[in-house]
């Protein structure tokens, strides 16, 4: 467990053991023992598990962590699926024990509403923004020049060319 | 607008805005951190959904010095009893057994071994001065999965009938206790 930031003396010692006795023992180290033996049922497995969080490392699922607490529901998740569990049935055990947080896809509810439709309202918010920048009119076009202007102006650029 | 530059309270409103938005955020994590201190607001208490239902069925075997206990045990309580998950290799355990040694005399409290030897778990209890009127083992760790534990210590506060009414997945402090539990466990007994 995480908690734990020492490691089990217990631990240090069976790996000891381990790398002693390497050539005469199976290691068994996040094993493929833990696998179903039906290919098709530890795919199903592995699909589920790869959905439910790993509450240790937050981050993972419980297919990628080597948490012990990944470890333990990876080995509910294979045993439900044994059972013939519908992945549904197996989604709904694991949150009701550990809320909707282990879903790695969080599901469309009120409080998830603005997480999900954000996508859609960013560009909903840039579009808008967009329009009614491109809407609002230039300086407006100057009203033409009077005699009396158009005068005093040619005066100016006639003085210029002398 | 039809050309018009922006009207000055327009203008105001508009340069306000971030403000506002960030004033708002500010406040919204000022909130969520003085929270965090007075333990009113826990960012790692993931899991409510064990709130208000019965405990999880289960049959755990003793753990000396001991006896075990089933949910058959905790739905025939008539008063409050605080189940306290703690392993011997859990170090924030060590730190909440005086806690729980000042608490035991007000509140019942029955202990689960997680996922640790017998003779560990005897010494670490025997160590602390045994704050647990019952200690179960749950040696492989598929008992505290059905109760949504993810680590230890993790605490529940079972009301009469085995309902649970309380949790937390960090080490009981004395402010929970005297802000939290007794209150809860006060109102839960009459």
């Amino acid at each position: 467990m995480m908690k734990n930031p020492f490691p089990r003396r217990g631990g240090v010692l069976a790996l000891l053991a381990c790398l002693l006795f390497a050539p005469i023992m199976a290691m068994a180290v996040d094993d493929p023992s833990e696998m179903l033996p039906d290919p098709a049922q530890e795919q199903r497995a592995e699909a589920i598990g790869a959905q439910l969080r790993c509450l240790v490392c937050q981050n993972e699922s419980i297919e990628d962590s080597s948490a012990d607490l990944a470890r333990d529901l990876r080995h509910v998740v294979r045993e439900h699926v044994a059972k013939g569990e519908s992945n549904q049935q197996i989604m709904a055990w694991m949150v009701s024990r550990y809320g909707n947080f282990i879903r790695l896809r969080p599901p469309l509810t009120i409080g998830t509403l603005l997480l999900w439709i954000m996508p859609l309202l960013a560009l909903g918010i840039g579009i808008g923004v967009a329009w009614w920048t491109f809407r609002r009119p230039r300086a407006p076009t100057p009203a033409p020049l009077s005699d009396e202007e158009r005068r005093r102006l040619s005066d100016l650029t006639e003085t210029r060319r002398e | 607008m039809s050309g018009q530059p922006p009207s000055p309270t327009r203008r105001r409103l508009l340069m306000a805005a971030p403000l506002v938005v960030a004033g708002g955020v500010g406040v919204g994590f000022w909130r969520m951190l003085s929270g965090m201190t007075k333990g009113s607001f826990d960012p790692h208490d993931i899991h409510a959904p064990a709130l208000n239902r019965p405990v999880p069925d289960f049959a755990l075997p003793d753990q000396a010095p001991g006896s075990g206990f089933s949910a058959q045990d905790l739905r025939a309580l008539k008063a409050p009893v605080l189940v306290n998950y703690f392993a011997s290799w859990c170090i924030p355990c060590v730190a909440e057994m005086p806690v729980l040694n000042a608490l035991k005399e007000k509140l019942p409290i029955w202990g689960i071994a997680y996922k640790d030897r017998p003779e560990h778990a005897l010494g670490f209890v025997q160590r602390a001065g045994n704050p647990y009127a019952r200690i179960a083992a749950d040696r492989d760790g598929l008992a505290a999965i059905d109760w949504g534990v993810s680590g230890v210590p993790e605490t529940f506060l079972i009301g009469p009938g085995g309902v649970i009414r309380w949790h937390t997945a960090s080490p009981i402090t004395e402010t929970m206790i005297t802000r939290t539990i007794m209150p809860l466990a006060d109102s839960l007994k009459s």
